[in-house]
């Protein structure tokens, strides 16, 4: 499989990153080299092996439903790039 | 008495003894970190007042009685740990104002056991590289040849060991970032196994493979720092919960009888050869230690750098997804409507190498490419782990170089993302199978740069690691040494 300049438009897109024309043209022939080196995993033969996403057991990790102070709204903005009358703000959605 | 070159063992020593003082090292520290910042551009934010403060509620702990091990020890920290009130970038322009409302898990606990935080070290951004060339804000040099990158991602915390701006630095690895730039850098360097140590509030880069550890001079201060961390943690739902044994109890055992094995795929052709015969010389001296070389097999090595470029960017584009410019951090906003804000604030905020990832990584996550990348990947590192397993039947631990050459000069491999990628050839099958590794200063190449002898264990067996590193540093001769800065 390779990857062309409408791939990575789209991938772009979806990965919300406004790329530069010269970004698309640098990233299609890095990834694609890239990618050239990963096709190497298709000489294996992965028939009946089980996927591996996480080397230990994953369980629900349940826990007693108490309350607990939590970060203050204050503290919850303080990083906000933009903030109104304690919310974060952002640009309009609904016209 | 230089304090800066002491270990945290010796140190610890003599704050006990009272003959001297958490402040006075403190202090010390602050003054190394003047003279030689300049030339190893190791941190990104130093905190000498904070710093100041932890020194003197250090003091009047050790006055009371109340010491734990780390106790008035200063350290550092890898810019990836949130620090409540002190700035945390992650060495992104995305990140560039953050000031984290709470602690890392990792950080609550240093300060616990009454560490002084000095800073926070320079890494790749995101921890994505092994040169600390993809931070945002400044290159970090190697103090072993400042021509020279220290390794990374965490190459600020493993230069800043090495220079002695810190006693210890604590590094995370989710492909060897804390075990290559050790090597690099000539300091110990201890990768625990994956969910022994809490990712609570350290940023997230590929949540299956990221480990949090320690950067030292001395395998002992490793187990030390080691102890001090690890254990379950209900804010991490990954980590393991397991009792958490002695790390140092053991440590002097010795290695008779030990069976290490010698993977044969890990001494391939064209590997430096200085760095062969270091790594040849350190098994020597291990078989005369007592320890019983075996050959064993890990046939899909060779898979490991596609497998790991293939889960770490998938993971890493689903992480990223949440810097949007609305919450926290940089945003870019030319009123062109929400989506255009999101695109714009992470085409400005993330550097290259970063994109590059996050585009790798939606790729093979998007429709039509998630069977034959993502799945596929994550299928061979089931192979992977199981080389492992069937290598520990005939071994208690297995020793290899940590990479297959010494620090390589800045800019060398800037331009080739697979080259820069293939560095990390020797310590990425043990993030893909989740067990613990250290890497070991066990040499010099002819130009005078460390070599790392990188040992690593079954699941959750750190002690024998440690034991193991521990005796070969013992009888290795490269215990202390420090380069000229």
């Amino acid at each position: 499989m390779s990857i062309d300049k409408k791939d990575v438009l789209h991938v772009a897109d979806l990965a919300r990153l406004a790329l530069t024309d010269s970004e698309i043209d640098i990233y299609t022939s890095q990834l694609q080299r890239i990618l050239g080196y990963v096709e190497k995993l298709s000489e294996l033969d992965t028939t009946g092996v089980e996927p591996t996403t996480y080397t230990v057991p994953l369980k629900t990790a349940f826990r007693e439903d108490e309350a607990k102070e939590s970060l203050s709204r204050e503290d919850a903005l303080w990083n906000a790039p933009e903030e109104d009358r304690g919310c974060f703000k952002v640009p309009q959605i609904i016209e | 008495m230089d304090l800066t070159t002491l270990t945290i063992k010796e140190l610890s020593e003599k704050l006990r003894k009272k003959e001297t003082s958490s402040v006075e090292a403190t202090k010390a520290y602050l003054k190394r970190i003047d003279e030689t910042e300049g030339k190893v551009h190791a941190f990104i934010t130093v905190t000498p007042d904070d710093a100041l403060q932890m020194a003197e509620a250090a003091d009047k702990r050790i006055a009371a009685g109340q010491a734990a091990p780390l106790t008035g020890i200063p350290i550092a920290l890898k810019d990836i740990f949130c620090t409540k009130g002190v700035r945390t970038t992650c060495s992104s322009k995305i990140l560039e104002n953050f000031v984290p409302p709470y602690d890392a898990t990792v950080a609550r606990k240093l300060k616990e056991a009454g560490a002084v935080i000095l800073g926070k070290n320079n890494m790749d951004e995101f921890a994505m590289g092994s040169s600390t060339e993809n931070s945002a804000f400044h290159k970090t040099l190697n103090p072993w040849a400042l021509d020279r990158v220290p390794g990374g991602s965490s190459g600020g915390s493993a230069a800043a060991v090495a220079a002695g701006e810190c006693a210890a630095s604590m590094g995370t690895d989710t492909g060897g970032s804390i075990r290559q730039p050790a090597s690099c850098c000539g300091v110990v360097g201890l990768k625990p196994t994956y969910g022994r140590v809490s990712r609570f509030g350290m940023i997230a880069f590929a949540s299956s493979l990221d480990q949090a550890g320690p950067l030292t001079r001395s395998v002992e201060d490793a187990a030390i720092v080691l102890q001090a961390i690890a254990g379950h943690d209900k804010s991490d739902s990954t980590s393991i919960d397991t009792p958490v044994p002695d790390y140092l109890a053991g440590i002097g055992k010795g290695v008779k009888g030990l069976k290490v094995g010698i993977p044969k795929e890990y001494f391939i052709e064209g590997m430096d050869p200085d760095v062969e015969s270091a790594i040849r010389k350190a098994l020597d001296v291990l078989k005369g230690l007592g320890a019983e070389l075996v050959e064993v097999t890990l046939p899909h090595t060779q898979y490991a750098v596609a497998v790991y470029y293939l889960v770490a960017t998938a993971e890493a584009s689903s992480n990223l997804a949440r810097y949007d410019g609305v919450k926290y951090g940089l945003r870019v906003n030319q009123t062109g409507g929400l989506l255009d804000m999101y695109k714009r604030t992470r085409d400005a905020g993330f550097g290259d190498e970063v994109k590059r990832r996050i585009m790798l990584g939606t790729y093979s996550l998007s429709a039509g490419y998630y069977d034959a990348y993502y799945k596929k990947a994550a299928e061979v590192r089931t192979l992977i782990k199981n080389d492992f397993d069937e290598a520990f039947k005939a071994c208690d631990i297995i020793a290899t170089p940590t990479a297959p050459s010494a620090a390589f000069r800045i800019g060398e491999r800037v331009e080739d993302p697979l080259t820069m990628y293939l560095s990390d050839i020797f310590t990425i099958s043990c993030n893909l199978a989740g067990i613990p590794g250290i890497s070991v200063p066990c040499g010099f190449t002819k130009d005078n740069l460390p070599v790392g002898l990188q040992l690593l264990g079954k699941s959750l067996d750190e002690e024998t690691v440690i034991r193991a590193a521990y005796s070969y540093e013992q009888a290795g001769g490269w215990l202390g040494r420090r380069p000229s800065l």
